[in-house]
């Protein structure tokens, strides 16, 4: 597990006062065989609170790294991370880590043809649980690219965020019904009065006269016969 | 596009609508104004919005109404002719049967659960007396309509026992026996007559109550291993009369050793002792041991002997004969005379006894009261290679113990079911005064048999169909000649010349066989249209046209296999699987379709035990529900899950990996090649495990030496929410519109990730305000989170449905207290990442998520998505409301666009209404629907649906309508004489034209 490059200092008790929050180390394997053999990659820095944030301070990858990622890249093997539940709303430190981890890996080829640009992404539950995390390469296919240069395995080019789940929205009666309302007073406002007369009944003034046409063409034989007695 | 089934609980009731329309109208007269009423009123039948028409009614649907297995049974017996025969089931239904059609004549489904468990059931004359809920509710019935008498409301308190009180010959009253009261009711009305406490209730365990007709009320008690106590009260005041305990250190339970016989003569069966013991209840002095060697009779070792004794009469005393059980198939009839038990007669070998009574036409020397025994024989008469097991049902008379003379029945019993468990005696008397009868078998495949003389099965009802877990809807096979013609694709191909030879076989077969098909028509033309059958048989089954008609095969919880013919409800073939567990989980998988000829499809069975996750697999043939000749493998030890691959073994069977509890998998079939294929594709067959009690979703990968490896692990802390549902997607669903056309001519790709999981969660703090139901979207390979959402203020039970790239769910607003609808969907956006292949591995990008809600106005119990071949047609969501799934679309703009428009999207409104027409069952009531299940029909607009719960209901539904089908009046003759005309008129024109361009041609 030990290895020459941990930062220790990283995760001391100065530091996290600093943050204001808590340090937690991620871990990663990579090995031929793949039985997983967790190391520490960097560590965490975790920002409780009402709206946790979250930065990553994580060292570079060793020479014998550098070529066994390369190995296992070749055999299509996986790399692995992984990160100690906590719980981020937790006020003293002795509650917030929780047994057990959480674990999440990429194929070791789409690392290293990505150049080691990865996102990480930590899912928190409703109460600030840590509840797992996720991890993705940019771009994530494997093309079978061969990685020449070994300065481009040395540094994690890591974008980093932390989600909680977004309040799923209700049926929106509000809006609806303001909606309604915009309608209805648009109707209002355009009342039918402002219509003349003739333009509201041109109808029934059209079928009256016709009415009136028809029968008054209809009288006529009789009328003309009284005009004349 | 797809449509949902949900199924609403409460029946919707379609009555004849009266619309009002008051218009006010002013008149304008020259010296007043008068106001005019004009009421007018508009009658309109809703049956006018049906979706089927009214003569389409049961032609693409069917319903079958079931009760359950039988708890209690009375034939109707207040009248000679009755035809009726009376139930109270474990499924708390209480129902009358037709004993000539078995049909239900009428029906009452209570609450399920505890609320609506049909503790006791008395019958007297028209009256059936009911005790539910524990003792909650009294209830009376009139059996000849169905119609409820009365009901009261009982004091609250465990129930115990209930009987019928008599006096003076007539039944009057109706005792109730709790755990520290006894209350009397009058039948006619259900008031009580007066209610008083038990004495020394804390200590003495009250079981039983008894009247023998003669104004006194017995109330039993026993403190288990010390003594019983018996309280006398008195009908008419409910005074106690008599109060005494008398030592009984052997007895621990009244009802499952003790009978009453005779004139208040209590007794009892001891095992230890190997005694019977009568006590006198009207003297209360002591126990009198009689035992069973002073009547040389000996029980069976390992066997709890039990006691069966009649009362025919509730006003009158019980018969003073009674059986004794020895052994599992030995039952001795025994008298009560005087002080001393007298044996009557020894049945061995007897599987099960009844008594039975009829008429009170004399008091003459008619022995009326006559004792039944079912003598299992035993005899496997090899038929056809056929086990057949023959029973004999023979009537004696209970006084005598002689066999009466011409009641001897025989049947067989059907070699796929399960063994007798009671008996049900219809006796009456003939004209000439001799006894005759019918029974009703009830066996432990929960189906009921109705018998006559001498052995006519009148019907037979599969009650096990009442309670379907899970099924599966198979093609039918093609027929003989379609096979012919396949199977000549199937094979290797030897030669030219051969197959040339084979083609003109196969060829000549197809003629001949069109030929007898119109042969056939012919002659049936001929024969008026009544005679025509059109049953479906064993023989004939074979894919229609449009393979509208398939097999549906069910799992029942008693263990019962049913195939049934999805066209006609038919029942083809039936399999009882004996020794399952009582709460066995199954899983039901279709491992070789029909269609790979001449290999026969294949299901297998899984069958879980739920305590010890212990499992066993049945493999059987859909079409014949014959167990195949392919011996599953044994498994020892709990199977955690079990998946089925995509490739198929040489056989074309799918491969069945089922993972045990060491994290190993072992495959079925287990052939070398499958093994094989499986080293190939290790790395890529990932699964997933659920942990509910923990709250851990986690995710393995397959090794090439079958082990697994852990790969990704999600844990959901239990103290904050619990996992209620996982939900996938179906395997055999094709989605063919890879995006949506917006307004604006552009394409908005779907995320169509077929490894997705909608996990729901509900919270485990109830609290109003603080509970909240969670949904998150998982990716099962890689176990990313693709999106976690939260309903807040929001309690289950959750319905999900997950399909295509959406995710609809249901739940209950505990703010506003109504069921509301949310719908998630995901797209890729204006771009697709990589459309040649979808891989969980690489999709970097994470999709847009679109939800919107929705109030809908109905509770809701199931919910399902319709299902067809292509994925062409549109989704419904069905729920017997089929719901088109165009209305649950989060897309719904707040104020239409022109752009919106152009989409075809609905402006949205909060609430979704229920319409009419979207009511599948139209006016059949399904009762207690658990499950829905869609398949694919032939036709793309056409999606099949099966209801199950109580009952069964199988319909088509057409979610886009059916674009595919020409109508029923579609005019043939209008089109093929249009066209012929064009045809005439463009021949004679070009004729014309020719003529005129000659006569052109010589100017």
């Amino acid at each position: 597990m030990s290895r020459h490059w941990i930062g220790d200092t990283l995760a001391s008790d100065g530091l996290e006062a600093e943050f204001n929050g808590l340090s937690v180390p991620l871990e990663h394997s990579f090995e031929l065989d793949d039985v997983a053999k967790f190391q520490l990659r960097g560590s965490l820095m975790l920002k409780t609170g009402r709206e946790p944030s979250v930065s990553l301070n994580q060292n570079q990858l060793s020479e014998e790294d550098r070529t066994k990622l390369k190995e296992v890249a070749a055999v299509d093997g996986l790399y692995r991370i992984r990160v100690p539940r906590v719980f981020l709303q937790a006020d003293k430190q002795t509650e917030w880590q929780t047994e057990g981890h959480l674990t999440a890996f990429v194929r070791a080829c789409a690392m290293v043809e990505s150049h080691l640009s990865d996102v990480i992404t930590l899912h928190t539950d409703v109460s600030g649980y840590l509840i797992g995390v996720s991890i993705v390469t940019l771009p994530g296919a494997c093309r079978g690219i061969e990685v020449e240069d070994e300065v481009d395995l040395e540094v994690f080019n890591t974008t980093l965020s932390i989600m909680a789940p977004v309040n799923a929205p209700g049926p929106e009666t509000a809006l609806f019904i303001q909606r309604m309302e915009q309608e209805f007073e648009k109707k209002g406002k355009n009342p039918q009065e402002q219509k003349s007369f003739f333009a509201k009944y041109w109808y029934l003034i059209l079928g009256g006269a016709i009415f009136l046409m028809v029968s008054n063409s209809a009288q006529p034989p009789a009328g003309g016969g009284r005009e004349q007695s | 596009m797809a449509a949902i089934c949900l199924k609403v609980k409460e029946k919707t009731e379609v009555t004849t609508t009266y619309f009002l329309f008051l218009r006010k109208r002013s008149q304008t007269a020259a010296a007043m104004a008068k106001l005019i009423l004009l009421l007018l009123k508009c009658i309109l039948f809703c049956g006018t919005v049906y979706a089927v028409f009214e003569d389409q009614v049961g032609k693409f649907d069917w319903r079958q109404q079931y009760v359950g297995k039988v708890r209690f049974c009375h034939f109707d017996g207040h009248m000679q002719s009755s035809k009726k025969v009376l139930l109270a089931t474990e499924s708390n239904v209480f129902a009358a049967l037709n004993t000539r059609t078995g049909e239900v004549l009428w029906r009452h489904v209570d609450k399920t659960g505890p609320e609506g468990n049909i503790d006791a059931f008395l019958q007297n004359g028209q009256d059936s007396v009911l005790v539910v809920g524990n003792g909650r509710v009294l209830r009376s019935w009139e059996t000849n309509i169905g119609g409820l008498n009365w009901e009261v409301v009982l004091d609250s308190g465990s129930f115990q026992s209930t009987c019928l009180v008599g006096q003076q010959g007539t039944v009057k009253n109706v005792a109730v026996l709790k755990k520290t009261a006894i209350s009397l009711h009058y039948l006619s009305n259900g008031h009580q007559k007066w209610i008083e406490n038990l004495p020394d209730s804390d200590t003495v365990d009250y079981q039983t109550v008894y009247s023998g007709g003669n104004g006194e009320v017995y109330v039993l008690g026993v403190v288990p291993h010390s003594h019983i106590a018996v309280v006398a009260f008195s009908v008419d005041d409910g005074e106690i009369l008599k109060q005494s305990s008398v030592e009984a250190p052997w007895l621990s339970s009244i009802p499952e050793s003790c009978q009453i016989v005779d004139q208040e003569m209590l007794i009892c069966v001891d095992s230890t002792t190997m005694s019977l013991y009568t006590l006198d209840l009207t003297l209360q002095l002591q126990m009198n041991q009689i035992p069973l060697q002073s009547l040389e009779l000996e029980v069976d070792p390992d066997f709890r002997p039990s006691l069966v004794s009649h009362q025919p009469n509730p006003a009158k005393q019980p018969l003073s004969e009674f059986f004794l059980q020895l052994g599992p198939d030995r039952y001795v009839l025994l008298q009560f005379n005087s002080g001393q038990i007298v044996m009557l007669r020894d049945f061995k070998p007897a599987l099960l006894v009844s008594f039975a009574t009829t008429g009170e036409k004399t008091v003459a020397a008619n022995k009326l009261e006559l004792t039944c025994s079912l003598l299992d024989f035993g005899t496997q008469i090899w038929n056809l290679k056929i086990i057949k097991l023959a029973s004999t049902i023979n009537l004696y008379n209970a006084e005598t113990g002689r066999r009466l003379l011409d009641t001897t029945l025989i049947f067989t019993m059907d070699p796929n079911g399960g063994k007798p468990e009671r008996l049900n005696i219809q006796a009456f008397l003939k004209k000439d005064d001799s006894v005759g009868y019918r029974v009703m078998v009830q066996t432990k495949d929960h189906a009921l048999t109705f018998i006559q003389q001498p052995g006519r099965v009148l019907w037979t009802r599969e009650e096990a169909l009442s309670d379907v877990l899970t099924m599966e809807m198979v093609d039918l096979p093609l027929t003989g000649t379609q096979a012919e013609l396949e199977g000549e694709f199937g094979k290797k191909t030897d030669g030219l010349m051969s197959m040339v030879f084979k083609r003109l076989s196969s060829q000549l077969i197809l003629l001949q066989a069109w030929i007898a098909h119109l042969w056939k028509l012919f002659y049936d033309a001929r024969k008026p249209r009544s005679q025509v059958k059109s049953d479906i048989s064993m023989e004939n089954l074979s894919r229609d046209e449009f393979n509208l008609q398939k097999m549906m095969v069910m799992v029942t919880a008693s263990g019962k296999l049913f195939g049934i013919d999805s066209k006609t409800g038919g029942i083809l073939w039936k399999h009882y699987l004996e020794n399952i567990p009582s709460n066995a989980g199954f899983k039901l998988m279709v491992q070789r379709t029909t269609a790979h000829f001449p290999h026969p499809p294949q299901c297998t069975l899984l069958i879980k035990d739920k305590d010890t996750g212990l499992a066993s697999l049945h493999v059987f043939n859909p079409i014949f529900g014959k167990m195949s000749h392919v011996t599953p493998p044994a498994l020892p030890q709990p199977i955690l899950q079990s998946l089925m691959l995509p490739f198929m073994d040489q056989d074309y069977a799918k491969v069945l990996l089922l993972i045990d509890d060491q994290y190993k998998v072992s495959a079925f079939p287990s052939t070398k090649y499958v093994l094989q294929q499986l080293q190939e594709m290790a790395p890529t067959i990932f699964f997933f495990l659920v942990d509910s009690s923990q709250g851990r979703l986690s995710g393995y990968r397959l090794r090439t030496d079958l082990s697994t490896e852990q790969i990704w692990e999600v844990i959901l802390p239990t103290e904050i929410q619990k996992i209620v549902s996982v939900k996938g997607k179906r395997p055999n669903e094709h989605v063919h519109s890879q995006g949506r056309v917006m307004g604006d001519r552009s394409v908005l790709y779907k995320y169509l990730n077929p490894n997705l999981l909608a996990v729901v969660t509900e919270s485990t703090d109830l609290h109003q305000e603080r509970s909240f139901v969670g949904i998150m979207l998982i990716d099962g390979v890689t176990g990313r989170i693709i999106h976690e959402a939260v309903q807040r203020k929001a309690r289950g039970p959750v319905h999900v449905v997950h399909s295509e790239n959406w995710v609809v769910y249901e739940y209950w607003s505990t703010k506003s207290r109504r069921n509301e609808f949310s719908v998630i969907e995901l797209y890729e956006g204006m771009e697709l990442y990589n459309s040649t292949a979808f891989s969980s591995l690489d999709r970097p990008l994470v999709p847009q998520v679109l939800q919107q809600s929705y109030i809908f106005p109905s509770s809701i119990s199931t919910m399902e998505a319709t299902l067809t071949e292509k994925g062409i047609t549109s989704r419904h969501l069905l729920r017997i409301v089929s719901l088109p799934k165009m209305f649950l679309d989060p897309r719904r703009p707040e104020m239409a666009s022109e752009q919106s428009r152009e989409e075809n999207l609905i402006p949205y409104a909060p609430e979704l209404m229920i319409r009419t027409e979207w009511f599948i069952n139209y006016n059949q009531t399904i009762s207690r629907v658990r499950g829905i299940y869609t398949a694919p029909s032939g036709l793309e607009s056409t999606c099949l649906v099966v209801a199950y719960g109580l009952d069964i209901y199988h319909t088509r539904v057409y979610p886009s309508k059916q674009f595919d089908v020409l109508k029923d009046d579609y005019d043939y003759m209008l089109i093929s004489s249009v066209l012929l005309a064009l045809f005439f008129a463009t021949m004679i024109s070009k004729r014309l034209a020719e003529v005129k361009l000659l006569n052109r041609a010589w100017r």
